[in-house]
């Protein structure tokens, strides 16, 4: 453990940097402070520049497709990736000088789950909680209090190789809160389960907001983001495209409404061309053609829709919705969030 | 601190968060169902000013503790092992084998000893590499690429090294057990004649030890071909047993094939063992130089261990 670098700038801080570490922010008051950030691995360039910073109590969101850099951004984060280049400040420590001074303070859920599978649920919530050099009288119960948050009360003996996914999702968030850290990390918390277990843990997830925990939330579901997030980053290739709230991205970055229209395989650029030439748009109003469908960003969907058809058009199928933040991804990129 | 806690709490009724810096500890209690004990401390609390301060000093040991934890969920196993071993290889040895060599050399083995006190202490330190060798490529292979369990302990204020140190202390562990159950069979058996044999049981952990940090080593810088498992038992574990002194002395080999047991770990720990069961008479500088190599295998072995694990969390 000598060997470790972080470490020994970590001891050799003493007791000023004890005191230091009182504070627990930023210089300007946020929790976790980026200003840009890059990572490489290679010649490939994972994380490429990227500000942002967090503030106390804030659930802040990474929105981006596969590969956008958000979970190696937030490895950093964790304290545990070493940044290539770049500032970066959590909790008004940096954390290639004293990781395991900002870990302790840190509750993190990792894209992949890395529960132990040998031993049961309360064993997995225990042992990880002895890592952070807290106290069996402490723990167990502690566990208990965190079984019953993650809805394992029947599962508390059973080892968690015979968990389900949404399981074992609820149990890695319980895990990350056996410290009672200041900031939950959670990289894609719902990336895998189906539609029911993603409810029950999105409601986990909204008692913790409610409750004031500071959380930064990787995903590149839309409507996770929207749910869950106070604000966001947009992420593609490394680089940040947007800032902001979910409705003031959606009112910066795309119309009110959207129609979508489906005419069917080949017919949809030619139809696009026509609907632009015969003037049906309002102003501000654009079309995107996507290889199964159009999307017309309009203020006002059903008139559009009106005079589409009215036009002499007759789509297959229509719908008019309201815009979302996978709008804002289309528009700030070409390509949607999922592919 | 006691009304601190209380003001957590309502914070979290409340909503936003306070002044200070919102524990989950009293969300989370906000949210039980009800009923359950309460954590009478926060972990704030408990923890001091410097949260990561007893990790610092004790990591290592909360790694090894992990490791128990998950032993205890195997520990019949474990237990059948320590004894079905060594009575098994007693049995055949010193009934089948032994009785027909001892005949072939007028009643006494290798080394002027009954066959069975000859071959008992090269048992005892082989049981000692095989425990090491499951006990550290398996778990080193699951932290990193299997369950990824490393990342998990990583997450926390412990660092690679102690993750590394921890693994390899739980390992020494469970080779003192079994090392200590093999000797006293040995000693029933009448294979262990020598007053001070016991002190066979330090030397076996000490060729364990260092096979082990080497295996620690070795696993913790393969990052994609698992057949090396394979490789790893049949073309150095396989030789080492046969060709480290362990059946017949080590001089009885061509000087060519000598060079094996030189550098085996297993036969630098089985000398030492031979020394302590029976006393075999062994030059106090080449006893210093058995001891030396252990020692100096498992310091290499820890060196690169550290560097391994580091290099791979912090990708
Ligand atoms: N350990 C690694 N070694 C090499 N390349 C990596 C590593 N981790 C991530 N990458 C690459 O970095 C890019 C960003 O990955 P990641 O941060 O996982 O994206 P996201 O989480 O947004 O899907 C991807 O191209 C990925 O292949
Ligand atoms: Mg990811």
């Amino acid at each position: 453990m000598k060997r470790d670098s972080t470490h020994r700038n970590a001891t050799g801080g003493g007791i000023s940097a004890a005191l230091k570490s009182v504070a627990l922010e930023n210089a300007d008051g946020s929790l976790i402070s980026a200003r840009g950030l890059v990572k490489t691995f290679g010649q490939l360039r994972a994380v490429d520049g990227i500000d942002f910073s967090v503030g106390k109590g804030e659930a802040f969101g990474l929105l981006g497709p596969n590969g956008a850099g958000k979970s190696t951004a937030m490895r950093m984060v964790a304290s545990v990736s070493k940044r290539t280049g770049g500032e970066l400040s959590i909790l008004g420590m940096d954390p290639s000088l004293r990781g395991p001074d900002i870990r302790a303070h840190l509750g993190v859920v990792p894209q992949e789950d890395n529960l132990d599978l040998e031993i049961s649920v309360r064993e997995n919530l225990v042992v990880y909680g002895r890592y952070f050099g807290l106290p069996f009288s402490y723990l167990r119960p502690k566990a208990e209090e965190l079984i019953d948050f993650a809805q394992l009360r029947e599962k508390a003996r059973e080892k968690v190789d015979n968990l389900s996914g949404g399981m074992k999702r609820r149990l890695t968030i319980a895990r990350a809160l056996v410290n009672e850290p200041d900031i939950l990390l959670l990289d894609e918390p719902t990336t895998g389960l189906d539609p029911q277990a993603r409810h029950v843990l999105w409601d986990r997830l909204f008692r913790l907001k409610e409750a004031g925990v500071t959380l930064v939330i990787t995903t590149h579901y839309m409507d996770e983001a929207e749910q869950l997030c106070d604000r966001l980053v947009v992420m593609d290739r490394g680089h940040i495209m947007a800032e902001g709230t979910p409705a003031s991205l959606i009112r910066e970055h795309s119309s009110r409404e959207v129609v979508e229209l489906r005419f069917g395989s080949g017919r949809n650029e030619g139809t696009a061309a026509a609907i632009s030439a015969a003037g049906l748009l309002g102003e501000g109003d654009r079309v995107e053609v996507l290889p199964d469908r159009l999307l017309v960003y309009t203020q006002e969907g059903e008139a559009t829709l009106a005079r589409v058809v009215a036009s002499g058009q007759r789509p297959i199928t229509s719908l008019v919705r309201r815009s979302s933040l996978e709008d804002v991804f289309l528009r700030l990129t070409g390509r949607s969030l999922v592919e | 601190m006691r009304a601190e806690r209380e003001d957590a709490g309502t914070a979290a009724e409340g909503g936003p968060a306070g002044e200070r810096p919102q524990p989950i500890g009293g969300a989370a209690a906000e949210l039980r169902a009800g009923g359950a004990a309460r954590a009478a401390r926060g972990a704030a609390e408990i923890l001091g000013p410097r949260r990561s301060a007893r990790s610092l000093l004790y990591g290592v040991w909360y790694v090894t503790e992990h490791q128990l934890v998950i032993m205890r969920s195997y520990f019949t196993t474990i237990l059948m092992g320590s004894v079905l071993n060594p009575v098994m290889y007693l049995f055949a040895i010193g009934v089948g084998i032994g009785a027909f060599v001892n005949s072939n050399a007028g009643g006494r083995g290798p080394g002027g000893v009954p066959y069975i006190v000859f071959v008992g202490p090269a048992l005892l330190a082989s049981s000692a590499l095989t425990v090491a060798f499951e006990e550290s490529a398996f778990p080193v292979m699951a932290g990193f690429k299997w369950q990824k369990v490393f990342f998990a302990m990583n997450a926390t204020p412990v660092t690679g090294g102690q993750i590394a140190t921890g693994m390899l202390l739980a390992m020494g562990l469970r080779v003192a057990f079994t090392v200590a159950a093999f000797w006293a069979f040995l000693a029933a058996f009448g294979a262990a004649p020598a007053a001070w044999s016991f002190l066979a049981v330090p030397a076996a952990l000490l060729g364990g030890l260092s096979f082990g940090a080497l295996i620690v080593a070795f696993a913790s810088g393969v990052e994609d071909d698992e057949g090396w498992f394979t490789i790893v038992q049949r073309l150095i574990i396989a030789p080492m047993f046969l060709f480290s002194g362990t059946f017949f002395p080590l001089e009885s080999l061509p000087l060519g094939l000598q060079w094996i047991g030189w550098i085996s770990p297993l036969w630098h720990a089985t000398q030492l063992g031979r020394v302590a069961t029976y006393g075999l008479h062994e030059a106090p500088a080449l006893v210093a130089a058995h001891i030396l190599y252990l020692g100096a295998l498992q310091a290499a072995g820890l060196f690169v261990s550290f560097r391994n694990f580091d290099r791979r969390l912090s990708k």
